[in-house]
């Protein structure tokens, strides 16, 4: 299948939500699923009246923010772990604990220690992605091939060359994959943490829109959340991706 | 010079090499036959400087050495260009220049210009061997180490890269060191044979030899080859 006949049967499949969503609005009634097109409104009145961008603002940051360090954190430790077996050894069950752990008890505990704002929603996506990315990094540095490290060495190669042509490829071909995982966790792991909290961002005006039982609204930010998800991962990971097979 | 002299070397499962003796002169292709196990490819890693000797010495006094293994060895994620010139980047060589070097030698090795920017997977295997020859004689080698480079080949892309081969050592004046099981192969390209008995391997055979394409001379060759004692007791006898 060509690019062209991929992107328009993508668009039917998103016809076909719309379609459904529509149909299921008629069925149901508009108190169980309101009709697309008011939600659509909704949206529009969202964004010009300016309510929109604050609450974006603040998801974005607890979002991108909480993934950033964790990413760093998870990533430092893996690759650390993957050169030192010791360390390696020590960091995997721990990892392991902590990704066993249910994002909701994180936001439980993160509620506790950081009150309803702030720090809470960001500490709560740094613990959901670290251990996702310290997984990825670890994995790119073990499964490195013997065989291509010693064809570099019989060729002489010199550290850069290496780390640059052999160990950050086969790097990246683990962590890029964790990195969009842990980046797709990061948006629902922020808004569920902020709708528990009650404060701020899109789960705030999404717990404030299911306190007033407003469902149009209540979808409104569930669809800005997703557009805010996907303008992230295109803007940041895809050229990410597309530049990671390139270097040599 | 390629020069071992006494080398001993054992991986804990019995000697390899019990002070092993073998010399490389400068432009000179020597295949190195014998079975498969008795340290052949050892023999390659230990003059490639990849191992070091228990005792004895191992003296590569040649100015540049390449290698060439038993598997293409390419990065999945580099291009045939960039594969072909890794070599040159491992000595420093700016990416425009190593690029127009690598592409002029694949070209000559039969590349189409299409086929330049393919990654390893888009590949053939003869087309990934021409690769890793390519990436080897690219640093201008005076001596090339070969292991078995060709031994997953059809008859005839073997015979095609063989040619390949005598070709650029003949053209360049590179010293190889050629391993092979086959007794055709190092008949058709050698200049000299040797035969390695099994572990710890001893050469039981030194023979000059004078490459030929011809495969009539190249039957009669390694009939009368194999006739010989050491031979035939080093690679045929169990």
């Amino acid at each position: 299948m060509n690019a062209a006949a991929r992107l328009a049967w993508g668009a039917a499949g998103l016809a076909g939500l719309a379609v459904a969503w529509e149909a299921g609005h008629r069925a149901l009634g508009p108190l169980v699923l309101p009709a697309p097109a008011e939600t659509a409104a909704t949206l529009t009145t969202l964004i010009l009246s300016g309510k929109a961008g604050p609450a974006l603002a603040v998801t974005a940051a607890d979002a991108l923010g909480g993934w950033l360090a964790g990413a760093m954190l998870g990533a430092a430790l893996g690759i650390a772990g993957g050169l030192l077996p010791p360390l390696g050894a020590a960091l995997r069950p721990v990892t392991i604990v902590i990704l066993g752990v249910p994002p909701i008890a994180w936001v439980v505990l993160a509620l506790l220690w950081f009150g309803p704002a702030g720090l809470s929603a960001g500490f709560t996506v740094l613990v959901t992605v670290l251990p996702i990315v310290f997984a990825g990094a670890f994995q790119g540095i073990l499964a490195r091939d013997p065989a291509l490290g010693e064809m570099a060495r019989a060729f002489g190669a010199p550290p850069l060359l290496k780390l640059r042509a052999l160990i950050v490829p086969q790097l990246l071909d683990h962590l890029l994959p964790a990195l969009a995982t842990a980046l797709a966790f990061a948006w629902k792991v922020a808004v569920m943490a902020e709708v528990l909290g009650g404060g701020t961002g899109i789960g705030g005006e999404i717990a404030t829109a299911r306190a007033h039982l407003d469902l149009a609204m209540t979808l409104a930010w569930v669809m800005l959340a997703v557009a805010l998800l996907l303008a992230c991962d295109a803007a940041l990971l895809s050229p990410v991706r597309r530049r990671a097979r390139g270097v040599a | 010079m390629l020069v071992f002299d006494g080398v001993t070397l054992d991986f804990g499962d019995g000697p390899v090499f019990d002070r092993f003796d073998l010399a490389v002169a400068p432009g000179r292709l020597v295949a190195l036959l014998g079975r498969s196990g008795c340290g052949k490819t050892t023999s390659l890693r230990l003059a490639a400087g990849l191992v070091a000797p228990a005792s004895g010495r191992v003296e590569n006094r040649f100015r540049r050495t390449a290698m060439v293994f038993q598997e293409p060895r390419l990065l999945p994620w580099a291009d045939a260009t960039d594969n072909a010139a890794f070599g040159l980047a491992a000595l420093g060589v700016g990416r425009e220049a190593r690029r127009a070097r690598a592409g002029d030698l694949l070209t000559g090795f039969g590349f189409a210009p299409a086929d330049l920017g393919k990654r390893p997977a888009e590949l053939s295997g003869g087309m990934q061997s021409r690769v890793a020859i390519a990436r080897a004689f690219a640093v201008e080698p005076d001596l090339v180490l070969m292991d078995e480079p060709f031994a997953a080949l059809d008859v005839g892309l073997r015979r095609e890269l063989q040619d390949l081969v005598r070709d650029a050592v003949e053209r360049r004046g590179s010293a190889v060191l050629f391993v092979t099981h086959d007794v055709t192969e190092a008949i058709r390209l050698a200049d000299r044979i040797l035969v390695l008995s099994a572990r710890p391997a001893r050469v039981v055979l030194d023979a000059e030899a004078t490459p030929t394409a011809d495969p009539a001379a190249i039957h009669a060759a390694a009939a009368t080859f194999l006739a010989l004692p050491a031979a035939r007791g080093a690679l045929l006898e169990r």
